[in-house]
């Protein structure tokens, strides 16, 4: 029994916050292994809260590291390996979701935001404008003005 | 029996606030002086209820009294007497009565310091203060009792989460609630200005302290729990984007643009109607971010659909808040009367520009932080919405702002000069472009967006000197003369340009470390050595040690530059005895403002270990850039003008109306 517990602990000990790509995964090209660390920042850990598969520890991550790997090993782009690692676990994978029918508001929000709060200010400066500029003097009033004016 | 009183005082502060939430309002309806006045008193009697309550559950925690439920789940008898204290706060209980606490703290500063207001406005405001105490302490008592007792008590505790066990958590949390919470003064003054139906300069001056506070508190807990999130998760990041963290961002840019329009209006009197919906949709952007934290809605949706109670509670109190306020903002707007006329280009236009993009960040994030959770309850569809979508949008989103911020204190009220201003500011653009091919050069190149990013940085901090030199007529007038009309300017004119300043700096810090920093993955055996950021660093070996309620493997590094020991570094791995669980405390050395930052890894083979070792440029900018800001918020909140109750001057110009202010 004790020894089933210990286990346990030592299980539950693996899980913690040690790091993520160990030096056995690393790839000897360094300019592949950089394509490889920045398709893995864009990529979730299914199984944590809140990580992408380069930050985490995870089995599950450790997986998708070296299948991402060695994808980029066998020649494919950039573009491939997300594909198919799309194909594989869903669209909940990719931090930077795509742009499609239902990310429509989520991408066009700012956009939306940006262009009705200049066209609001626009059409309020407009109508201050017409405000502050007043009616002009009519000739008569001139004519007085200048009387005034006049030493 | 201790903790049946401060139950029982937890229960008296709801029934003070029952009385301070309804007989004030009827006494401005009525204008009946008594009922009025009693507010102040009510609200001062429900902060010492509240007072009372909290230290009783922090005595509770202090003794390890593990009767209590509370204490029990979250503490641990052999933990230090620091994290037994700020353990009170590190569970959803005790921090929901911190909340309530720091509320009813500034109903109470209120009361106490709104001596010069006028009467209803002052009855006004501390009801709805009152009604937001209510909504909380109902919550408290009815879903979240810290006070709920155990029989039979247990002899030990079960310890709080090792992650929380730091001073980062003594710190942290309270300051984070005095920004949060410190908005729904300005949201009560708004309410109260709507149910009045009248708003004027008077009421903005009185709202631009507390917003400044409320921002520079919201400030410093934002960038602790940055800086504490850096060192303590171990692997070296600072900022994750994370819904949690987006909780508390967005009512501090909602803040932040609040905090500029409310200088629009109390100066000239527009954008009245804009600064009220303003201080709504922060407050609610607060409130929204302690339903998205305390409800677990986070975590996952089935966390809140498993125990809908408290999530219902807080979803119900947001709707009534957010609803009701927005609904009597329609019904009541249009009476406030629009004032002051300017030109687009003018320093009321600048600032509404800081507040067009800043309020549509805020929207952005709010879209990304809860667009998967409408996606999943809408459609079924999972989505992920993480770090590279906030990363491009909200970049893109700040880019004109940050090349806009010297533009706005340049420029002059009513009708601003464009190009005299760009003219101005060419020094600036100089002194920024200079900076940043010099460290591209220094650095050995690198991506070519880092040299504008830090040009960028340095013409921010430049604009801003540029400003502070332009006010005391450098090289206009004499030496002296400029000397003393720079010491003669208001303290404000400081503190925006030192929280400028701070933006500039922070921005530096961000590009470099985004840019610059390099990351090396090694097994090492004692005896290894590794480069990293100029420096060599040789690994010595592991010890084992132990805490009071940890254990822990620490491995010694050497660290040289040039063949000389300059210094060394502890890196350890914890294991909590209480939850076994492990933690990392990753060994930093600072150096200038840039920092060496080890962690530690698995024990692969016989003696070796993976180490993650980071080379951090000029990260420490990131948070005294911040440490500035605040600075710059506490300076301009000792400006005579602002000081909340200081008596006015008579060299004020009277451009104000003053009476609302005796």
């Amino acid at each position: 029994m004790n020894r089933l517990l210990l286990a346990f602990f030592l299980f539950l000990a693996s899980l913690g916050p040690t790091f993520a790509v160990n030096p056995d995964e690393v790839l000897s090209d360094p300019a592949l292994e950089a394509r490889a660390r920045a398709i893995s920042a864009e990529l979730r850990c299914m199984v944590c809260q809140n990580q992408s598969i380069d930050d985490s520890n995870a089995e599950l991550a450790k997986d998708l590291r070296v299948l991402v790997r060695e994808r980029l090993a066998n020649g494919d782009s950039d573009e491939a390996v997300i594909d198919y690692v799309v194909s594989r676990y869903g669209e909940f994978v990719l931090l930077k979701p795509r742009f499609e029918t239902k990310t429509m508001i989520l991408w066009g929000m700012p956009i939306l935001l940006l262009l009705v709060g200049a066209a609001t200010l626009l059409v309020a400066a407009l109508k201050r404008g017409r405000q502050s500029r007043g009616t002009p003097l009519s000739d008569d009033e001139k004519e007085k003005l200048k009387k005034l004016l006049q030493p | 029996m201790i903790i049946e009183l401060g139950h029982y005082a937890l229960v008296l502060a709801l029934a003070t606030a029952f009385v301070q939430a309804a007989l004030p309002i009827l006494g401005a309806r009525l204008n009946d002086r008594a009922l009025m006045e009693l507010a102040s008193s009510a609200a001062i009697a429900c902060f010492l209820l509240v007072a009372f309550s909290f230290a009783v559950l922090t005595f509770a925690y202090v003794t390890s009294d593990f009767s209590v439920r509370n204490v029990w789940e979250n503490s641990h008898s052999l933990k230090p007497l620091i994290y037994k204290i700020s353990g009170v706060w590190g569970n959803h209980e005790g921090s929901m009565l911190l909340w309530l606490l720091i509320l009813v703290f500034f109903s109470a500063l209120v009361a106490t310091f709104g001596r010069n207001l006028p009467e209803t406005l002052k009855a006004n405001v501390l009801a709805v203060q009152a009604w937001i105490a209510v909504a909380f302490t109902l919550f408290i008592l009815l879903t979240s009792n810290p006070f709920a007792r155990l029989i039979p008590a247990p002899g030990e505790g079960k310890d709080l989460n090792p992650i929380l066990q730091d001073v980062g958590l003594a710190i942290h949390p309270p300051l984070l609630y005095l920004g949060y919470v410190g908005f729904s003064v300005c949201f009560s003054f708004a309410i109260a200005a709507l149910i009045e139906g009248r708003i004027d300069a008077a009421w903005a001056r009185w709202v631009r302290p507390w917003t400044l506070a409320a921002w520079t508190f919201l400030t410093a807990g934002i960038s602790m729990g940055s800086y504490w999130a850096y060192y303590e998760l171990g692997w070296g990041g600072w900022w994750f984007w994370d819904p949690v963290e987006n909780a508390s961002f967005m009512p501090w840019l909602a803040g932040t643009a609040l905090l500029h329009s409310a200088l629009v209006m109390e100066k000239r009197e527009a954008l009245k109607i804009w600064t009220v919906l303003l201080a709504i949709m922060t407050f609610s952007l607060s409130l929204l971010g302690t339903f998205l934290v305390r409800s677990g809605v986070l975590t996952s949706v089935h966390a809140f659909a498993t125990d809908p109670t408290r999530g219902i509670f807080i979803l119900a109190i947001l709707v009534f808040f957010i609803g009701g306020a927005f609904s009597l903002f329609a019904y009541r707007a249009s009476r406030l009367k629009a004032g002051g006329i300017f030109a687009p280009v003018s320093k009321e236009g600048a600032l509404v520009f800081n507040n067009l993009i800043l309020t549509t960040a805020a929207a952005t994030v709010l879209t990304g932080t809860l667009y998967p959770l409408v996606l999943e309850a809408l459609t079924g569809d999972k989505i992920s919405v993480g770090p590279p979508f906030f990363n491009m949008t909200f970049g893109l989103l700040m880019l004109p702002l940050l090349f806009a911020v010297p533009f706005g204190p340049l420029l002059a009220w009513k009708r601003g000069d464009l190009m005299g201003v760009a003219q101005r500011l060419f020094a600036a653009v100089a002194v920024g472009l200079v900076v940043g091919c010099v460290y591209y050069y220094a650095m050995n190149g690198g991506p070519i967006l880092a040299l504008f990013g830090i040009a960028l940085g340095v013409y921010l901090i430049a604009g801003s000197v540029t400003d502070l030199a332009l006010r005391s007529g450098l090289g206009k007038v004499a030496g002296n003369v400029a000397w003393r009309r720079f010491s003669g300017l208001p303290r404000s004119a400081f503190g925006t340009a030192l929280a400028h300043i701070g933006l500039g700096v922070t921005l530096i810090g961000i590009v470099a470390v985004t840019a610059f920093e390099t990351e090396t993955v090694v097994e090492m055996k004692p005896g290894m050595t590794v480069d990293a950021g100029g420096y060599t660093l040789r690994f010595d070996g592991m010890r084992n040690g132990s805490g009071p309620n940890y254990s822990e493997e620490s491995g010694h590094f050497t660290i040289s530059s040039g063949g000389v020991v300059v210094t060394d570094i502890w890196s350890s791995k914890r294991l909590y005895q209480a939850r076994r669980m492990p933690t990392t405390e990753a060994g930093i050395r600072t150096f200038g403002l840039s920092q060496l930052y080890v962690s530690l890894g698995d024990q692969i083979s016989e003696g070796g270990i993976v180490v993650r070792i980071w080379w951090k440029p000029m990260i420490l900018c990131i948070w005294g850039g911040t440490l500035l800001m605040m600075a710059g918020g506490f300076v301009s909140l000792s400006d005579r003008r602002l000081r909340v109750g200081a008596p006015t001057r008579a060299k004020r110009p009277k451009t104000i109306p003053v009476g609302a202010a005796e």
